[in-house]
């Protein structure tokens, strides 16, 4: 065990596991924190806190994972390497530890022109394999100076993945170079390509990769036909097939339908050797996930020690 | 080259509010190659501030204005309240230096290090990172070519070639997957690449060589 959260008891148990996300608000409020907490709770292993995302200034993820833990979900702490230099990153991640968080997702960041400061500097000192490595490091008991570390922070250690980013041949050596700096599970982008998802999976598994990472494969739970086509024409590195939007497009009712093709694709994912589980996306719909969850057939969670 | 691009015209009449004769000093090297501030854009200029209105314009074009050498002659031309230099920074502070009671204002905005890509087209290529990787990186540096400065492989956002950031951007680590494979070294992409040492870059303080064995 490195860290001993509940998602890394869960997945090593050999548990198909299942975590959310939760972007926090734009203003100190902390009790759109505590709302959104019911609709996971119990439903999920661990929820994802954004760090900034898109570059959109939002309360920080730390702030907002402890706000999480009060509530009884077990959260992620998501870091990226856009806003701070490895002094602030390694001195934030001190401080996660100290506060009882033990899952940390590493990850580059969205560019800063996208969010709602783009005329800020972005810091980029490390990227996140460098990231992975650091924290890794930290939890061997050294800084990534080299100092000893005499309370080593003790985390179970995220990435991401891509599989529809390009170079297309890069995807799997860039996954093993974050399994070689220390990465203990992945988080992919959102699949809605199955196929495409699947050839990648494959190129996993030729090198064995799936056996010493926990993958778990993104989903976006969406109702709306326009996300999926803003998704499939303006944001870099999603694919989206054409079925998909037109499936949207003639639902009668585009909610049922958006539980629907998540559920089914949740089983086409569990069928694919080496996914250990899934990572729910809802991107304003965080309401959905308890049905998500039960029509998926992964409720009830498993129970691990200490819950 | 060190490439440069004029600043807008009300920008640079701004500056000179209040002064009446200016003295415009271009420069013969890279921003004349950029065609940002040689003789011919030294002289485009300087019509226009006549035009304008201001009483005199003078118009002087060194060799190199990041070099002393070139710029000393210039101390003999009197009467002017200040100038104006269609040089890239260096050249501006090195004129300050020179006459340091007179304001010198920039008329460009310097840019990047780069190469001219095509007819009107110029792209970065160096950061002068002080440090560099090339070696590793099939000959494209991602520093300056990657919007993120990875030195690890692409963000999520590569896709088809280009740049999540900007589709008119080559996503740099494309260009390094491409390069490798042509060279036979894809085998490079597998290393980890640790933390970069940045005290060799700008990050480090103003930067500075010392060569004993070029020294007088
Ligand atoms: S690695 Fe450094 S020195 Fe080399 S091209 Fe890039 S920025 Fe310039
Ligand atoms: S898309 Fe390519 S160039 Fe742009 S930030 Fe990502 S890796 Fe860098």
């Amino acid at each position: 065990m490195k860290a001993g959260s509940r998602l890394e008891k869960v997945l090593t148990a050999g548990h198909f596991a299942v975590c959310g996300e939760m972007g926090p608000p734009r203003s100190a409020d902390a009790k759109a924190i505590r709302d959104k907490a019911q609709y996971f709770r119990g439903y999920v292993d661990a929820v994802n806190v954004t760090d900034n995302q898109t570059a959109v200034v939002r309360v920080s993820s730390i702030a907002s994972c402890l706000i999480l833990q009060e509530e009884g979900v077990e959260p992620v702490v998501q870091m990226t390497c856009r806003d701070r230099n490895r002094l602030a990153i390694q001195s934030d991640l001190l401080g996660a530890a100290a506060l009882g968080l033990k899952n940390v997702l590493c990850l580059t960041g969205d560019h800063q022109s996208f969010g709602d400061h783009p005329t800020a500097k972005n810091v980029h000192d490390i990227d996140s394999i460098q990231l992975i490595w650091g924290v890794d490091q930290m939890r061997k008991g050294r800084f990534m100076g080299g100092d000893e570390i005499k309370v080593p922070p003790q985390f179970f250690i995220g990435g991401a993945a891509n599989p529809f980013g390009d170079p297309f041949a890069m995807r799997v050596p860039r996954l093993a170079k974050k399994i070689k700096a220390g990465c203990d599970f992945i988080q992919t982008q959102v699949v809605f390509d199955v196929p495409r998802f699947a050839r990648w999976m494959e190129l996993v598994r030729e090198r064995g990769l799936h056996r010493e990472v926990y993958i778990m494969a993104g989903v976006l739970p969406t109702r709306s036909v326009r996300a999926l086509r803003y998704m499939q024409q303006d944001v870099a590195g999603v694919s989206i097939p054409d079925e998909c939007i037109q499936r949207m497009e003639k639902a009668a009712d585009p909610a049922e339908e958006g539980v629907k093709m998540a559920v089914e694709l949740i089983q086409q994912l569990k069928e694919i050797e080496g996914v250990a589980g899934v990572h729910l996306m809802p991107v304003m719909w965080e309401r959905i996930i308890p049905r998500l969850v039960e029509e998926a057939g992964l409720y009830p969670r498993p129970v691990v020690d200490d819950d | 080259m060190i490439v440069a691009e004029r600043k807008p015209l009300t920008e640079i009449k701004g500056m000179l509010q209040g002064k009446q004769r200016v003295l415009v000093v271009g420069c013969n090297t890279c921003v004349t190659i950029c065609m940002a501030g040689g003789r011919k854009e030294v002289a485009v200029l300087a019509s226009a501030l006549r035009l304008a209105g201001l009483e005199h314009v003078g118009e002087e074009t060194v060799e190199r204005q990041c070099d002393m050498e070139f710029l000393a002659p210039l101390t003999k031309l009197q009467g002017y309240d200040c100038l104006l230099s269609t040089a890239c920074g260096i050249g501006v502070q090195l004129l300050g230096d020179l006459f340091p009671g007179l304001p010198v204002y920039p008329a460009l905005n310097t840019k990047f290090l780069g190469v001219n890509e095509d007819l009107g087209c110029w792209s970065e290529r160096c950061q002068s990172c002080g440090d560099c990787i090339l070696d590793r990186t099939g000959g494209i540096c991602p520093i300056a070519r990657c919007s993120k400065s990875l030195l690890n492989g692409p963000c999520g956002g590569s896709q088809n070639g280009k740049c999540e950031v900007n589709g008119d951007v080559d996503c740099a680590w494309q260009l390094i997957y491409d390069r490798l494979e042509a060279r036979g070294e894809l085998d490079k992409l597998e290393t980890i690449f640790l933390p970069k040492d940045w005290s060799h870059s700008r990050d480090g303080g103003p930067r500075r060589i010392r060569r004993e064995d070029v020294a007088l």
